[in-house]
């Protein structure tokens, strides 16, 4: 019944179009709330097809679009998704719905451009998950900066101006290489389709360089360590739905990149160097780990879980190589790569509830300081009770969403290498111990404060927000087949093209 | 047996449920039906189970509930394996459950988190029956970090105890390093079995006996034995053996039935249940048993001499359960893992009784746990006096009681196991009964006899507690003292559990020891011989002349040997050792990393370091760009000297 429909287009535009529309309602604070919360509840429910009628047997393109765009350079208006793609757009407009919610009476400033960026910016990120033509995706993917940025410069902290501009500086640097090597690519091969990428032969020396212009660009959004520090100094000044989208969604397009590009494009390269990023993941699990047990303010806290947290991803991502000169065949490699992907997905929830429960305290209190509160389960016993359910999940709880992803990487790691298996499962440990802590000094222990005393318990909004994220974790946590299901055909697709030599 | 197994296990989760999620709406009453009748039902069914496989002698039980996800070709499953070792397990957990709620009822009558605790503790049930009955090695992991979840929230159940929030947080992360090394050993059979399922790594176990990996340092491992202690290291972990075991003693900050129930009784022994259930494998590797023996006899000894210092009555028992679960682990070590479970069934009774009976002095106490202050309880408190009696006779192993029966095999088993290491091993269980009755009937004398040593107030509210306390602890008085001859014969010599359990013939001591065995009369009566029990009167003799006749004599021991008393004091320096290397190093590596990592050197130099380098360079440019006229002229006439002295060269 919607075969005939282009969901793709449907699901990038309608927000956009809500988007401008929100602004034009302009001071109506009320209704602008009503028509941004219709506007992505529409985008949402639109993109459910996708799901529904998506054919997991395939890894084909599916959806596919396409019409040309700027003839004389080959430029198409191309859009498609697979199986890995497809949840990561269905993750965007769950998110973007429930980040509209949670702002609804926590932004008096200027609703509704802040509504209309959260509007414009799920488009445009849903675009770059869609896209199939690289200029496409370039203009998205640069795009969707200016929204987060204004979002951070606008309804930010005290130093939002730094974190606005340190943002953009590193993001913008990524970009730049990533056209350059998307332009060296368009040369070589006249076209732009991403999908003509992947079958180009590239010499060795051509794939390294190529290698490390994508590596820097999506490694910088991941943030994989060492161009992370941009992310804690971002999350703390952003409000807390710019926070929740940039942990659920924007970390994810820049992983989503290197199974996008960096794999399939230069599988030589990545073999070659894929102990460069498998170092980076270990150090990011480990090192940035340590990092988060010390921060004094929480939501610099889960930033820096959040690096330690995408490190299990661009892990998972890589030990496809190792595995393959192991034993000569990928078996135990679509383990790892399909737990980095529900990785992607579990953080989404889990990171983005973080940061919600955050901003609940924040709304009360007005710090982040890890020091201003305790005993918060005396005053909110009902937002006490999720905040421990989300840090058990983000420690990795079996039977939390948060345990599929990692699980699967380590038993993937093991296969190939005690030694990264090892440092990799160090998260039991340092995981637990960052979140809990802070859970221990934040909601348990006596009142700490007479401000904690004041508390109130969550509003029927919040509850709603934060409630759905736990059956959600909850869910993902004890039935994940059906996510993995769909991921069969593309990842397997994907592991060929990462042992196939381009040479 | 499907849908029983399956109403076993939901009934519990839908009473947690119910009382956690509802708990106001039901009420207090509400909230302890709901959850009593739900672990009712599965003690209930449990027997129906343990009726069909035991006595009918019906075919184990292995099936799927569903399938969790299949990726890269492997199925992960949720599903039970019910044999003859999980219907033990199951009846045994949902009895001391049972056992454990109605006695909340009184406990935590005057608690504010009435509703909560039955909700936790419900849960708790339901983790521990998803763990035994499992029939893969990753719902195993489900349930093992599960029971840990529960074991966190209920230590910290007063959470506003800074104590209790202290202790859970160290439970958890002490539990979580020896999962990091359990699902590193799970994570190593996925790689060299390529399945999950117990059933087909058991059956493909032996023709993985001989194969060797590098693992490190160019040394080649045996897989089984590296799987096996990989393994070991997360039963180390939940059945606290040493250095594992920091966390137990502290988990005694949380309400006394949690202690008895997850801290003595249940969780703590889901190691042994573990390893004794992975017995094709363990079998195959006499590396890990030596490595478990040994461990094993030093929890065992070291943590009964740490008894012996305690005053507080929780802690007490507490070391006593670190040195029980270690004559457990010697059990696996020798192979004897029908002894390790026949220990663990027998101390689950004597413990949980112990656990609660220190519960009711404590109530009468009001909670006051110090036992140096108490004294004389015994005529106050006839009902508790009487089964804490009962239970301490057990827990020392007098002849007849329950522990006596399986600590003896215990004995017996490491007497003539062959694996290196026994010999410590014997010499270590042996003393260690000697010790046991010591701090055991130290603690039992200072209750319940003697000088009454508690202040007026406390004296004059003195009395026996009332039924829904006393009724749980004559409950579990009666296996306490009966269970051990009933069950010897059956578990030990006969043929109980079946395929089970795996024992190489040329590790079968049970199998020597069956040959000599006639009866359990006989062989109380074989025990009189021997040295065990009269380490243990002797232990019992000491405690009284120490504690009773003579207290002077006790003061100045303490003094005499007041450094052998302060390493016994600071618990060998495990807890100062952890704090100051690991947390404090770890939070110190953590700020290093941070303030000069990121501060300095990539924000600092690198981030913060180009843009400041560009304004610097801009700044310099910017110059040249001064507007000033004769600047260009200059700038142009230098311009053309140097290009055209490029061109005439």
């Amino acid at each position: 019944m919607f075969s005939d429909l282009p969901l793709l287009s449907l699901v990038i535009w309608l927000p956009i179009i809500g988007g401008l529309v929100v602004l034009a309602a302009g001071k109506n604070d009320v209704l602008v709330r009503w028509l941004a919360l219709i506007f992505s509840m529409l985008t949402f429910v639109a993109s459910l097809p996708l799901y529904t009628g998506f054919d997991s047997g395939t890894y084909q393109m599916q959806f596919a679009e396409q019409m040309p765009w700027v003839a004389t350079f080959n430029i198409n208006y191309s859009l498609g998704i697979d199986g890995i793609s497809m949840p990561l757009i269905l993750l965007t407009s769950f998110t973007t719905v429930l980040v509209i919610i949670a702002g609804w009476e926590v932004i008096q400033n200027k609703v509704s451009q802040y509504m209309a960026a959260f509007l414009i910016m799920e488009g445009l990120m849903i675009g770059v998950f869609a896209a199939l033509d690289a200029v496409l995706f370039y203009v998205f993917w640069e795009f969707m900066l200016v929204p987060m940025f204004l979002i951070i410069g606008v309804w930010g902290g005290q130093r939002r101006v730094y974190a606005a501009i340190k943002f953009f500086l590193y993001t913008f640097l990524g970009s730049v290489l990533l056209l350059v090597a998307v332009l060296y690519l368009y040369f070589q091969s006249d076209s732009f389709s991403i999908l003509d990428f992947h079958d180009l032969r590239i010499g060795m020396t051509a794939q390294v360089l190529l290698f490390f212009a994508f590596l820097i660009a999506f490694a910088v959004k991941v943030p994989m360590w060492p161009v992370h520090t941009w992310l804690p100094d971002a999350h703390v000044e952003a409000p807390t739905g710019g926070s929740v989208i940039l942990a659920a969604i924007m970390l994810k397009l820049g992983a989503y990149g290197f199974v996008r590009f960096i794999l399939p494009i230069v599988p030589d390269a990545s073999h070659e160097l894929d102990w460069l990023v498998i170092a980076m993941s270990l150090v990011a699990v480990v090192y940035i780990a340590l990092v988060a047990l010390v921060q004094e303010d929480m939501k610099k806290l889960i930033a820096y879980s959040s690096i330690s947290h995408m490190g299990f991803v661009t892990l998972g991502f890589f030990l496809v190589f190792s595995i393959f000169d192991n034993t000569n065949s990928v078996a135990g490699a679509a383990l790892g790569l399909e737990g980095a992907l529900v990785q992607m997905i579990s953080h989404g929830f889990v990171s983005g509830a973080m940061f919600l429960c955050v901003g609940v305290m924040y709304d009360r209190l007005h710090s982040r300081n890890i020091s201003d509160y305790g005993g918060v389960a005396n005053t909110m016993p009902v937002f006490a009770t999720l905040m421990v359910f989300f840090a058990m999940a983000n420690a990795g709880l079996p039977g939390t969403s948060g345990f599929v992803g990692e699980f699967m990487v380590i038993l993937s790691a093991f296969k190939a290498n005690f030694w990264i298996a090892l440092l990799a499962s160090t998260t039991l440990v340092l995981g637990a111990a960052y979140t809990l802590w802070m859970v221990k000094r934040v909601i348990f222990g006596k009142v700490g404060n007479d401000n904690v005393a004041a508390l109130q318990d969550l509003n029927g909004r919040e509850a709603l927000v934060l409630g759905t994220l736990a059956v959600l974790v909850l869910l993902l946590g004890v039935y994940p087949a059906p996510l993995v299901e769909v991921m069969h055909s593309s990842v397997g697709h994907l592991l060929e093209q990462a042992v196939s030599s381009k040479l | 047996m499907h849908n029983i197994s399956l109403a076993i296990v939901l009934a519990p989760l839908f009473g947690a449920i119910i009382a956690g999620l509802f708990g106001k709406a039901i009420g207090r009453a509400g909230a302890h039906w709901v959850t009593i009748i739900g672990v009712a039902i599965s003690f209930g069914l449990s027997l129906v189970i343990f009726k069909q496989i035991i006595l009918d002698g019906a075919d184990p039980y292995n099936g799927a509930v569903y399938t969790w996800l299949v990726s890269d070709g492997i199925k992960f499953e949720v599903g039970f394996m019910i044999d003859q070792l999980t219907a033990l397990m199951m009846v045994v957990v949902t009895f001391v459950s049972l056992m454990v709620h109605i006695y909340t009822i009184g406990y935590m009558r005057d608690d504010p988190g009435y509703q909560r605790f039955f909700s936790y503790i419900s849960l708790f049930t339901f983790s521990m029956l998803m763990l035994v009955m499992a029939n893969n090695f990753m719902q195993l992991f489900f349930g093992w970090e599960a029971v840990g979840l529960v074991s966190y929230l209920l230590i910290g159940f007063w959470y506003q105890k800074e104590s209790a929030i202290y202790a859970n947080l160290k439970a958890f992360l002490v539990n979580r390093v020896g999962d990091l090394g359990f699902l590193l050993g799970i994570a190593a059979v996925l790689m060299y079995f390529n399945t999950l399922d117990y059933a087909d790594v058991f059956s493909a176990a032996p023709s993985m006996a001989n194969v060797t990996a590098e693992v490190a340092m160019n040394q080649q491992w045996s897989v089984i034995t590296m799987i096996c202690i990989l393994l070991f290291i997360g039963a180390m972990g939940k059945s606290a053996q040493v250095p594992l075991h920091v966390w137990l003693p502290d988990s005694m900050e949380g309400p006394t039935p949690i202690s008895a129930l997850i801290h003595a009784a249940t969780m703590v022994t889901a190691g042994i249940f573990m390893v004794a259930r992975m017995s094709p494998l363990y079998e195959l590797s006499q590396t890990a048993l030596s490595v478990v023996i040994v461990i094993g006899a030093i929890t065992a000894l070291f943590m009964g001499f740490l008894g012996l210092v305690q005053n507080d009555i929780k802690r007490v028992v507490a070391y006593s359960t670190l040195s029980q679960l270690g004559y457990m682990t010697v059990a696996l070590g020798a192979s004897a893992y029908a002894t390790g479970i026949f220990h663990l069934m027998t101390h689950a009774f004597f413990k949980a009784l112990l656990f609660l009976a220190a519960g009711s002095v404590i109530i009468a106490m009001h909670h006051e746990q110090d036992i140096t202050k108490m004294g004389g309880l015994k005529k106050y408190m006839p009902i508790t006096y009487w089964t804490s009696l009962i239970g301490a006779l057990a827990l020392i192993g007098f002849p007849g009681f329950s522990g006596f029966f399986s600590k003896d095999s215990i004995i017996e088993a490491v007497n003539i196991s062959t694996v290196p290491g026994a010999g410590f091993a014997y010499f270590a269980v042996l003393l260690g009964v000697f010790v046991t009755a010591l701090y055991t009937f130290r603690m039992f004398f200072l209750v319940f006899h003697g000088k009454e040593r508690m202040d007026e107030h406390t004296r004059s509210h003195l009395h026996e507690s009332p039924a829904v306390v006393t009724v749980p602890l004559i409950l579990l008085a009666i296996p306490s003292v009966v269970i051990g001859a009933i069950a010897i014969g059956p578990l030990q010599f006969g043929d109980f559990f079946g395929r089970a359990i795996y024992v190489l013939p040329e590790h079968d001591v049970l199998g020597v020891l069956r040959g000599e065995y006639h009866g359990w009369a006989e062989f109380i009566v074989h025990g009189l011989m021997a040295p065990a029990v009269w380490l243990s009167a002797a232990g019992v003799a000491v405690a009284w002349f120490l504690y009773m006749k003579r207290p002077d004599i006790a003061a100045s021991l303490k003094e005499r040997f007041s450094g052998v008393y302060s390493i016994l004091d600071k618990k060998y320096g495990f807890d100062d050792f952890n704090d100051a290397v690991f947390a404090g190093g770890g939070r110190s590596v953590g700020r290093l990393f941070w303030r000069f990592g990121d501060i300095k050197l990539i924000d600092g130099v690198v981030v913060n370091g180009t843009a400041n380098g560009i304004g610097w360079l801009s700044g310099v440019i910017r110059r040249a760009q001064s507007g000033y006229m004769y600047h260009y002229a200059f700038a142009m006439i230098i311009g053309l000297v140097v290009l055209l002295t490029f061109f005439v060269y």
